[in-house]
């Protein structure tokens, strides 16, 4: 068996994580986030331009030569950990994750693919990528959008993450992949479960756009970056996770009844240890998906279809424990356990359900169905 | 002194290959060599069958013999000495112990085995109530009592045995730790049969048994310190097994699954799914887990994954005898025999099956390592507790 893979965090890793997180803990607490997702505009522009451009966040993905810091997944899983303990909205999973990976796919001799990327490494853009956040990867992907000549495009996308944050949307249409600025495109937000990541219907009416891509190479980039999205999504389901537990353990180590603290009861410390364990378990999974990126081990595929069939549901099960531990403050609006279990159940949905995660293990590991 | 590295080592492994060629060398006499080599557990110290060395060059160094072909001393026949006495005699033993008792265990010459728990000591085991008394004039102390659940009671040569040494202390205190001749007079090993229909374990009655002073470990009323190194090493050693993808458990069912259509159904490829799922992530928390070891950032993790193989190892052998259709309503063999290893893989689905079964009771229940995560990794409160301070002789029993 090799040994190449590298489950922990190095020293580097460790830094970044300390510099994001630090940024977070000052600009971006629970009562911050509520606060923005009660206006129905989420985002913080000036939280996003320090993450991404003054910590240099956004450009993770990129190499030095286009512009970004030349890290890899392994570091941009550290962030999204980071954000998802803090459920911070920020496009970074949109923009500096799935479009940027598009955007890689292409290769560099595109030259207004280069200089996007460029761009969003460096935090001056963000671009949104016009696919449905359900979209997962080894799904067929949608072909709503034609083009009707000379890169006119026509089409509806729904369900479109960060769009309403998007400087630029990448559109995949029957000809190709198009970079269309967000003032040729119509949006209509949408009400979402999760208050911290906002959705819209993306409709395009003749708008015009820059091909960046025939339709091959194009859904050979998307297809790679949903497999990196999807990877990487489990480092934020991580975080999400990590936070619902340690402060459900805060508060049951405070709270007392029957002139006990509650969490010297043996039925919740036994619950908070099994999920201990399964937030260790998704924290090697999510770890290797990273690390498999990182190396584009063969086995990627799987790693993150395990990853991902593991990591949603115990972030969904520590938000719901993490609700349910709280007792009635838990289901208070105040009380931020209910955007970790929006961000937490969206997330579950997001890149892949389980359930397809587990067909695309069953593939992979040639465990075939009836 | 600078660390040996991975370089020093395999030129070591060499050597040891050019001087004892396995093929022409008798099993023993290559893994006695191979211990005085250094080369047997290469972080102990030198002398003791290492050489001070990182333990995650042990890897490197076990990689090379096998790949020559050199044989191994048999691990899961000897787990016992491995996991628990070992590392428990290297803390706590006097040189002349570590000099007299290393070599042999490694080497699988002498087997040993774990005189832990009693009919009225099991997850309370501080309780025990094993009495040894010291022989004015000899010193020697006179054991009695009995012990329950001890695997591989049978073919053992030594084993490491906790007793009370003062019942008027409080039950934590009063506990002496010893290493005890299983070829003693007055030690009696009788077969207990298990849900299994073997017998890996039996019951041990100790009757005036004499032990050396010599063959105390640790200080008189220390016991229960030293018992916890051994038990801290049995769960890493029980839940720490390095396995290749779809290794353990899983292998046989995945391979079922594969070669006989006829059995799968909707309903089963779905909890199959998780169940590989659940195994893979499994195995990457134990390399995570190992790799913090060698990194020297013990974690917390050791303790729980005991728990995840144990449930799992359940889950996954119930799927396998549902999956096998009418086989499944088979089992092998009820013959009683007594095995000289313990084996949660072996034989069949029905034996899987049933032997998980002991996997959340053996080395410590999963309630109880439920609650060792719950207290010393959440920092959670512990259940209050009225035994701490009263004698061990006033206990409720
Ligand atoms: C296959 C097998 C091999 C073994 N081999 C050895 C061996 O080689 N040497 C040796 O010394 N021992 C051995 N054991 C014994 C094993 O360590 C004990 O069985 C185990 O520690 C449990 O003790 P008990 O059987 O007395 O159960 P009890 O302690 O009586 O427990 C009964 C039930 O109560 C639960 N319980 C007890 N206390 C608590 C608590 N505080 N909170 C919540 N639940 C609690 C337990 O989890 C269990 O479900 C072996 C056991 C098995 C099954």
């Amino acid at each position: 068996m090799s040994d190449a893979f590298d489950l922990l965090y190095s020293e580097t890793e460790e830094e970044l994580r300390s510099a994001v997180r630090a940024l977070l803990a000052d600009r971006c607490t629970p009562a911050d986030v509520l606060a923005r997702a009660e206006t129905g505009r989420p985002h913080d522009p000036e939280l996003w331009h320090t993450l991404a451009a003054e910590i240099g966040t956004a450009g993770l993905l990129v190499p030095e030569k286009l512009g970004g810091q030349g890290a890899g997944h392994r570091e941009a899983a550290v962030v999204l950990e980071e954000l998802g303990r803090a459920v911070a909205p920020v496009p970074y999973l949109t923009s500096a994750v799935l479009a940027t990976e598009i955007l890689l796919g292409l290769g560099c001799e595109v030259p207004e693919a280069a200089g996007l990327l460029g761009e969003l490494a460096a935090g001056r853009q963000v671009c949104a990528p016009a696919l449905p956040l359900t979209q997962a990867p080894g799904a067929p992907l949608p072909g709503a959008v034609r083009d009707t000549g000379g890169g006119v495009l026509t089409g509806t996308v729904t369900s479109v993450a960060d769009a309403v944050a998007a400087d630029v949307l990448l559109v995949l249409a029957d000809t190709g992949l198009y970079a269309v600025p967000a003032a040729e495109v119509a949006l209509t937000p949408l009400v979402p479960l999760d208050l911290t990541r906002p959705l819209a219907t993306v409709t395009l009416e003749g708008a015009a756009g820059t091909r960046l891509a025939d339709p091959a190479t194009a859904r050979a980039a998307v297809a790679g970056a949903l497999l990196s999205g999807a990877g990487l999504l489990a480092s934020e389901q991580v975080g999400l996770a990590e936070w619902c537990l340690t402060e459900t353990v805060r508060h049951v180590r405070g709270r007392h009844q029957f002139n006990r603290p509650v969490g010297s009861f043996q039925a919740l410390k036994h619950r908070l240890a099994q999920l201990w364990l399964d937030v260790a378990s998704a924290r090697a999974a999510a770890r290797a998906a990273a690390d498999a990126l990182a190396t584009g081990a063969p086995d990627a595929p799987l790693t993150v279809a395990v990853a991902q069939a593991y990591c949603s549901g115990v972030a969904v099960r520590a938000a719901e424990e993490c609700v349910q531990l709280h007792g009635g403050i838990g289901m208070t609006w105040e009380h931020p356990a209910h955007l970790y279990l929006k961000r937490a159940k969206a997330d579950s949905l997001a890149l892949g359900t389980p359930g397809h995660h587990h067909a695309l293990v069953a593939d992979f590991a040639e465990l075939p169905s009836p | 002194m600078t660390a040996i590295t991975a370089d020093q080592l395999l030129t070591r492994v060499r050597d040891l290959l050019a001087a004892h060629p396995p093929a022409d060398t008798g099993r023993a006499d290559f893994l006695r060599a191979r211990f005085d080599a250094g080369l047997a557990w290469v972080h102990y110290p030198q002398g003791l069958g290492g050489l001070g060395a990182p333990r995650s060059l042990q890897a490197v160094v076990d990689a090379e013999l096998e790949a020559a072909g050199a044989p191994d001393n048999e691990p899961r026949r000897i787990g016992i000495g491995l996991g628990m006495a070992a590392p428990t005699i290297l803390a706590y033993g006097t040189e002349e112990q570590k000099q007299r008792f290393l070599r042999p265990l490694w080497v699988g010459e002498e087997v040993w085995c774990q005189l832990f728990s009693e009919p009225g000591a099991g997850s309370d085991l501080a309780a025990l109530g094993t009495r040894a008394v010291r022989e004015s004039g000899t010193g020697d102390w006179i054991v009695d009592g009995q012990k329950v659940w001890t695997s591989s009671a049978h073919t053992a040569r030594w084993a490491i045995l906790i007793a009370r040494t003062d019942p008027a202390l409080p039950k934590h205190q009063g506990i002496t730790y010893f290493l005890c001749d299983m070829h003693a007079p007055g030690v009696e090993v009788r077969p207990l049969r298990q849900i299994t229909g073997e017998a890996e374990f039996n019951e041990v009655f100790l009757t005036g048994v004499r032990i050396p002073d010599s063959h105390r470990l640790g200080a008189v009323g220390q016991g229960w310190a030293v018992a916890r190194t051994t038990l801290m090493n049995e769960r890493v050693s029980i839940g720490g097994m390095r396995l290749p993808r779809e290794g353990g458990m899983i292998a046989p069912v995945a391979a079922a699954w594969r070669e006989r259509p006829a059995l799968r159904t909707h309903a089963l490829h779905q909890r199959l799914l998780q169940l590989w799922v659940q195994a893979e992530v499994a195995r990457l928390t134990a390399e995570r887990l190992r790799q913090q070891l060698a990194a020297g950032q013990p974690g917390p993790e050791g303790s729980g994954m005991k728990l995840t193989f144990a449930r799992l190892n359940q889950e996954i052998s119930g799927l396998e005898v549902e999956l096998l259709g009418e086989d499944g309503l088979l089992y092998e063999d009820w013959t009683m025999r007594r095995p000289e290893l313990v084996d949660f893989t072996g034989r069949d689905a029905g034996y899987r099956y049933l032997r998980a079964k002991g996997n959340s009771i053996e080395g410590g229940t999963s309630e109880i390592l439920l609650n060792i995560v719950a207290e010393r990794v959440l920092g959670l409160p512990a259940e209050p507790r009225d035994d701490k301070d009263l004698a061990w002789k006033d206990l409720a029993r």
